[in-house]
């Protein structure tokens, strides 16, 4: 199905589309005036390249039963995904100015039953890995399913958590090579570095030894992620996991690896210097 | 309601082994379902499945966060997962999991808590889970089911697995007197199983039948109990409850669990609206359990047939004197 199809797309176009999801980004928390930040400027470019070039999906049938499915693991970092979700047409760029209003659509933390094309309630970390884990089970070894790709997108901070370990060893156990996690590795959770708070490195090698296949790349370099993710695609005897290293608050300069910007929203005034500071991005990128 | 005329005791069987069989079943029905095990398969008596359908049974390990979020992805995926461990772990351990991927996720998962209540017996008070009832009553979109005997079970296994929200289903370890038959189950639907106007008698789980047992304790004392048995907890039965209540205005719950927040109160609150009634619960007083055999606990917990019937006819002597 022609419209279900990953579109064409240059690298270019798509950093273009990042900084659009950028800027929603900061009009919806500065609106809403709470929520996340650093986590979901920095994940622009990743969710960028899995809706707008490597997964097949179709805003107009979010229940199409042959798409491939995305988890957000990290859902606080929801603004990002709905921003992605609005530019890629499954609701109204409008309607992103309802995050965290009563009554809306957009909940502070994703909810699966208020918003077709969302496939889980997420917020609570570490669920998310297993319940992909699970879905790729299902697919992959049940169903006999040849086509379908889980993707489940993971904090680092999230790493904490024991239930993502265990997702590992039993993606591990059951070689799911349809499951690809990408780890927004940018450093930074709620009280600090993640290596102050609880550190995570060597985190390729912990991963390597759970039984991944493990790559690192910058994820802000939309043609890095691409070959990543298509790299992941063709391994097919284990789950792949691909390190992302992030800047936390990309894009907005006064942001930028600053840990106190991981769980508050801009200021009026500030929004407006965020919004011309991701303008300045984009225009470097012309020049 | 009509009253069941239910089959003389002649056997017993553990909770599970009538969900072992169920599930069997389920699984022939369709071929949805699907079956997760935290290290305890046979003893959560998921062998047969395993057997019977070894690409659809799914081994997680002692991992009980991991058991129910997989389930959550299976379930999205279009399968029925039934994912088994002892109460005290799931849903003791994983509540949360269970709360935000099942249940306000609304997805199909089936949470198997087996082991549940003081029957546990000998591995004492960490293993003996009491606090479940209450912990999954209070989550929205959840249903609690709490089947009465292994022939129960086996029907409520079936019935779980062709509804379409997420469910707790109760079981026990121990051998527990067969005591119902084998009627369709209807989640939601309590069972009368003997009349009478003096008293409530309202059970659930297995300790319905340590109700029956007191109702005949009570009639030798001329006290005719109206015994009811609500097998789900969650949606409670209000009509069957109300229709009792009403024609015995006095009410005693019994459950293998904590008094505080369990099947008694969820009586209590829909009396307490509907109908003021006066309540007697019985069940576990804001203690732990502990070591023992399951008959000795019972009885140390004032949980037997005869107990129960002396606690309830103290209870009625005293409030008649109070009227």
């Amino acid at each position: 199905m022609a419209e279900a199809e990953p579109t064409a797309a240059t690298d270019r176009e798509l950093q273009t589309t990042a900084n659009q999801i950028r800027r929603s980004v900061v009009e919806m928390l500065a609106r809403a005036g709470s929520g996340h930040s650093a986590g979901p400027l920095g994940m622009a470019e990743i969710l960028t390249v899995l809706f707008f070039r490597i997964m097949r999906h179709d805003p107009a049938r979010p229940d199409w039963n042959e798409r491939d499915v995305f988890y957000l693991s990290n859902g606080h970092t929801a603004p990002v995904l709905y921003a992605t979700m609005a530019h890629s047409g499954y609701f109204p760029l409008a309607e992103l100015g309802t995050l965290r209003r009563l009554g809306s659509r957009l909940q502070g933390h994703p909810e699966r039953r208020l918003l077709p094309g969302l496939e889980s309630t997420s917020g609570p970390l570490g669920s998310g890995l297993s319940q992909a884990a699970g879905f790729a089970y299902a697919s992959q070894i049940i169903d006999r399913d040849r086509r379908r790709f889980v993707y489940v997108c993971m904090g680092d901070g999230e790493l904490n958590e024991g239930n993502i370990w265990e997702a590992a060893m039993f993606a591990a156990k059951y070689r799911l090579g349809r499951l690809i996690g990408i780890v927004d590795r940018n450093y930074i959770q709620i009280d600090g570095s993640t290596e102050d708070v609880m550190p995570l490195d060597d985190l390729a090698a912990k991963w390597r030894a759970f039984g991944w296949h493990v790559q690192e790349v910058d994820g802000h370099d939309i043609s890095a992620l691409t070959g990543a993710i298509r790299h992941a695609q063709a391994v097919s005897q284990q789950p792949s996991v691909i390190l992302a290293h992030t800047v936390p608050g990309k894009g907005v300069s006064f942001m930028e690896y600053d840990y106190t910007w991981h769980g508050k929203p801009p200021a009026p005034d500030e929004a407006q210097a965020a919004l011309d500071s991701i303008d300045e991005l984009e225009r470097g990128l012309s020049s | 309601m009509t009253l069941t005329e239910q089959p003389p005791i002649t056997d017993r069987q553990p909770l599970r082994a009538g969900f072992g069989r169920g599930l069997v079943a389920a699984g022939h029905a369709d071929h949805r379902v699907v079956a997760l095990c935290a290290d305890l398969t046979e003893s959560t008596m998921m062998t047969g499945f395993a057997d019977a359908f070894p690409a659809r049974f799914i081994e997680v390990g002692v991992a009980e966060q991991n058991l129910v979020t997989v389930a959550s992805g299976m379930a999205h995926a279009g399968k029925i997962p039934f994912a088994a461990s002892y109460a005290a772990f799931s849903p003791g351990r994983n509540w949360e999991q269970i709360k935000t991927t099942a249940a306000l996720n609304d997805m199909p998962v089936k949470i198997v808590g087996a082991h549940a209540g003081i029957n546990v017996g000998p591995d004492g008070a960490t293993h003996q889970m009491l606090e479940d009832i209450a912990l999954m009553r209070v989550m929205p979109n959840m249903v609690v089911v709490a089947p009465g005997d292994a022939t129960e079970a086996e029907q409520a296994t079936l019935a779980v697995a062709r509804d379409p929200r997420p469910v707790y289903l109760r079981l026990a370890r121990a051998a527990t007197p067969l005591f119902l038959d084998a009627a369709p189950f209807v989640i939601g639907q309590a069972r009368r199983l003997r009349d009478g106007s003096d008293v409530t008698l309202a059970g659930t789980g297995t300790l319905t039948y340590q109700l029956l047992v007191a109702a005949d304790r009570l009639a030798e004392l001329g006290i005719a109990a109206d015994l009811v048995h609500f097998p789900t907890i969650k949606p409670l039965d209000d009509a069957a409850l109300l229709e009792s209540a009403a024609r015995t205005r006095l009410v005693v719950t019994a459950e293998e669990g904590q008094r505080a927040g369990g099947f008694g109160g969820a009586v209590t609150e829909v009396l307490a609206a509907e109908l003021p009634t006066r309540v007697l619960r019985i069940g576990i007083d804001d203690r732990y359990g502990e070591s023992g055999e399951p008959d000795e606990l019972l009885a140390h917990f004032g949980l037997t047939g005869d107990r129960i019937a002396e606690h309830v006819h103290e209870y009625i002597t005293r409030a008649k004197g109070s009227k």
